[in-house]
């Protein structure tokens, strides 16, 4: 087995695992974790597609590489925004939850008031 | 054997101003930042226009030229270097997008003043950065010539668009930033997955370089359906529609304008282009069916749900998902047969039309459903009676928005209406057109619900408990008449509109019966289905007519309330979650099995 082929083995593992805790685990801190994990998993496949040399026939290829720096910049964004947006709030509301509000009951709670 | 590389693209004429439509609102982002709070609106306010006159400048070369404008960033081609491309669709949204904009911005003035005394409030602060941040991010969007850039594009978009919904620092606002921001993450990460699949099959990610060597193989169908449905999550299609419903119920009436009109629409282009731009040949008829399937639930569950919610805002935050179900109409009806392609032709002309007329009517819509809000301190539509003669331009506006969405001829949701019919009769699949015409129907219904309760006697001006100001009426009023003539500009310097579409005279009996039998469907279901019921069918006629329709509307308020509560179960976070890996899953059968037929 190449190096290439356990690393893209690698990837899918840690995307597997990000995808199975972002479906499952009910705590947003949770869910951001598993968005990160899911994240590495797929830089490190385009590692892979790097170190396969894809384009043009060079031994490794680096364009890959500069594409996994922005992704890695943009994933760093999104994990600040969304801290951000849990911390503030668990301090307004003293949970941190994303429990479905459902609209049924609000409007059942409408008609009951 | 794929076609040879063509001939690389070099830098047209005009390439200047693809530069400047994402240069102008980042420099007035960074500007307004730097300045500080009390200089920001003024900053936003008057980068609005050089955007406008940008847009309408890219709109004029390219009805020169004909041919896309095409600049290369640093002088590299592709597949070293990044293009930036604006073709007849770019030019069209970018203008819409611009028009939107500047209308927001009118609105959002007496929204977000700073109060008086303080030197500069958070809220005003956060929007009109913002407002700016989303309008670069959407111009690059619309001019990205590769995979990548436009996945940085889609991330500034969601990036931009999740504190919009949160401005107001509520819990349950905050909660629905932060729906709105995982779900959206996951999509982006698989849309992320697609193109390193991509990247590692053919060593580009430009769209024309792409479109010229894609080949059926595993790897490229596991990176298309992984793409699409990562897209379909942040335009919110039906069974995905999780943060769209919450993000709405708090987000400011600005802020909802923007998202409803404009942030979705971004992603559904993505879809555009993936599908007619670099891989027309590789979906299939049936991958094109399922996504019409799905858009057709959206309607039915968008607008019943609609239909019964208590609150205005939330009505048109639903008819938004019906209307987002109706935008995936146009897949399977541009797709050729005989080819085995996605053709270019009327139905993506119709479709892009569609997405045109609903971002400015429905930016008309929540505008003048804000103020309304604004005025009352609710949006209850039961007890919204008598705000019409209270507050008649508001309602003039959200009744010309709605009717802009059904469609009256010249109207650019007629002209779309028609090419999309035309699409579906020409390929005989008539399921369609007939998903088309209920469409319509629903959409006069909730229309048609909230209007009779505005019209109603009531004493609303009793209960007035602010003053509306007249711009924020005007700009909703203009983007609302914006829609209703859309139908008159001429598309075809744009788009690929079969000759005879666009020509109809609007008095011909066909033309208003277009008009009239949604109108009549959509007061049947809303008088069936509504929450309220229509308070003007309490007429004595209703005494006679109880009797019949009291057991038929008894049944269809079970059949809504049961619609209602299946929304309930698929916006919860497991369920949606689950249903965006069924829909990938599908999507990738189905284009196996439309190659494995070839």
């Amino acid at each position: 087995m190449s190096v290439a082929s356990v690393f893209a083995l690698c990837a899918a593992a840690a995307v597997g695992l990000g995808l199975y805790g972002l479906l499952v685990s009910p705590q947003p801190l949770r869910k951001i974790l598993a968005f990160n994990l899911l994240g590495s998993g797929v830089f490190v496949l385009f590692g892979v597609v790097a170190r396969r040399g894809a384009a043009a026939g060079f031994a490794s290829d680096p364009i890959p590489q500069a594409l996994v720096i922005t992704g890695i910049v943009v994933a760093f964004s999104a994990t600040a925004l969304a801290v951000a947006l849990l911390l503030r709030l668990l301090q307004v509301s003293g949970s941190a939850t994303l429990a479905a509000h459902s609209s049924a009951r609000a409007n059942r709670d409408l008609a009951g008031t | 054997m794929p076609d040879p590389a063509p001939a690389l693209d070099a830098v047209t004429a005009g390439a200047f101003l693809l530069v400047l439509a994402i240069v102008i609102p980042v420099a007035g982002v960074l500007a307004a930042f730097a300045a500080g709070g009390r200089w920001v609106e003024r900053i936003a306010l008057s980068t609005l226009p050089f955007g406008l006159a940008i847009a309408v400048a890219i709109a004029i070369a390219l009805w020169r030229t004909d041919a896309p404008i095409v600049y290369l960033l640093g002088g590299w081609a592709p597949p070293l270097g990044v293009a930036l491309r604006a073709d007849g669709l770019s030019a069209l949204m970018m203008a819409i997008t611009a028009v939107v904009i500047c209308g927001v911005g009118v609105f959002a003035r007496a929204d977000f003043r700073i109060p008086a005394g303080a030197t500069e409030a958070r809220a005003p602060f956060a929007f009109w950065i913002l407002l700016l941040a989303i309008w670069a991010a959407l111009n690059m969007v619309f001019v990205a010539g590769d995979l990548f850039t436009l996945y940085v594009a889609l991330e500034l978009l969601t990036f931009a668009a999740v504190p919009l919904v949160s401005l107001d620092g509520r819990a349950e606002t905050l909660q629905a930033a932060l729906r709105y921001l995982i779900f959206a993450l996951l999509g982006s990460a698989f849309y992320l997955v697609g193109s390193a699949l991509l990247y590692g099959a053919y060593g580009t990610l430009d769209i024309v370089l792409l479109s010229h060597q894609l080949r059926a193989q595993p790897a490229t169908l596991v990176a298309a359906a992984l793409m699409t449905v990562g897209l379909l999550a942040k335009t919110a299609l039906f069974p995905l529609h999780l943060w769209l419903p919450p993000a709405h119920a708090g987000a400011p009436a600005a802020c909802s304008a923007v998202l409803s009109a404009l942030v979705v629409k971004g992603s559904f282009f993505i879809v555009v282009r993936l599908w007619f731009g670099v891989m027309p040949g590789l979906p299939g008829g049936a991958a094109a069916q399922l996504l019409a399937a799905l858009g057709a639930a959206a309607i039915v569950l968008g607008s019943i749900v609609a239909l019964r919610q208590e609150r205005l805002k939330l009505l048109v935050a639903y008819s938004t998902l019906a209307q987002i179900g109706y935008l995936f109409l146009m897949f399977p009806l541009a797709f050729d047969p005989a080819t085995a392609r996605l053709a270019s032709g009327g139905a993506l002309a119709g479709g892009i039309l569609q997405a045109i007329s609903h971002a400015t009517a429905k930016a008309a819509m929540f505008m003048s459903a804000g103020l309304i809000y604004a005025a009352l301190g609710h949006d209850r539509i039961s007890e919204v009676a008598g705000v019409a003669r209270a507050l008649p331009l508001s309602v003039l506006a959200f009744a010309l928005g709605g009717v802009a969405l059904i469609g009256p001829p010249a109207s650019g949701a007629y002209l779309a209406k028609n090419l999309l019919l035309q699409a579906a009769g020409d390929s005989g699949q008539w399921w369609w057109a007939v998903v088309i015409q209920a469409g319509g129907m629903f959409t006069a219904g909730y229309w048609l619900l909230v209007l009779v309760h505005t019209l109603a006697r009531g004493d609303a001006s009793a209960a007035l408990r602010a003053r509306v100001s007249r711009l924020q009426e005007a700009a909703a009023l203009a983007l609302a008449l914006c829609s209703l003539s859309l139908g008159l500009f001429p598309w075809d310097a744009y788009l690929a509109i079969p000759a005879g579409a666009a020509a109809s005279n609007p008095l011909t009996l066909k033309a208003l019966s277009s008009v009239l039998w949604p109108i009549m469907g959509g007061a049947v279901l809303a008088t069936l289905l509504g929450r309220s019921g229509l308070p003007s069918a309490r007429v004595r006629v209703e005494d006679f007519l109880v009797a019949v329709i009291g057991p038929v509307r008894r049944g269809a308020l079970v059949l809504s309330g049961t619609i209602e509560r299946v929304d309930d179960a698929l916006r919860q976070w497991p369920v949606a979650a689950i249903s965006l890996l069924v829909i990938a899953i599908l999507l990738g059968a189905a284009m196996q099995a439309a190659q494995s037929l070839d």
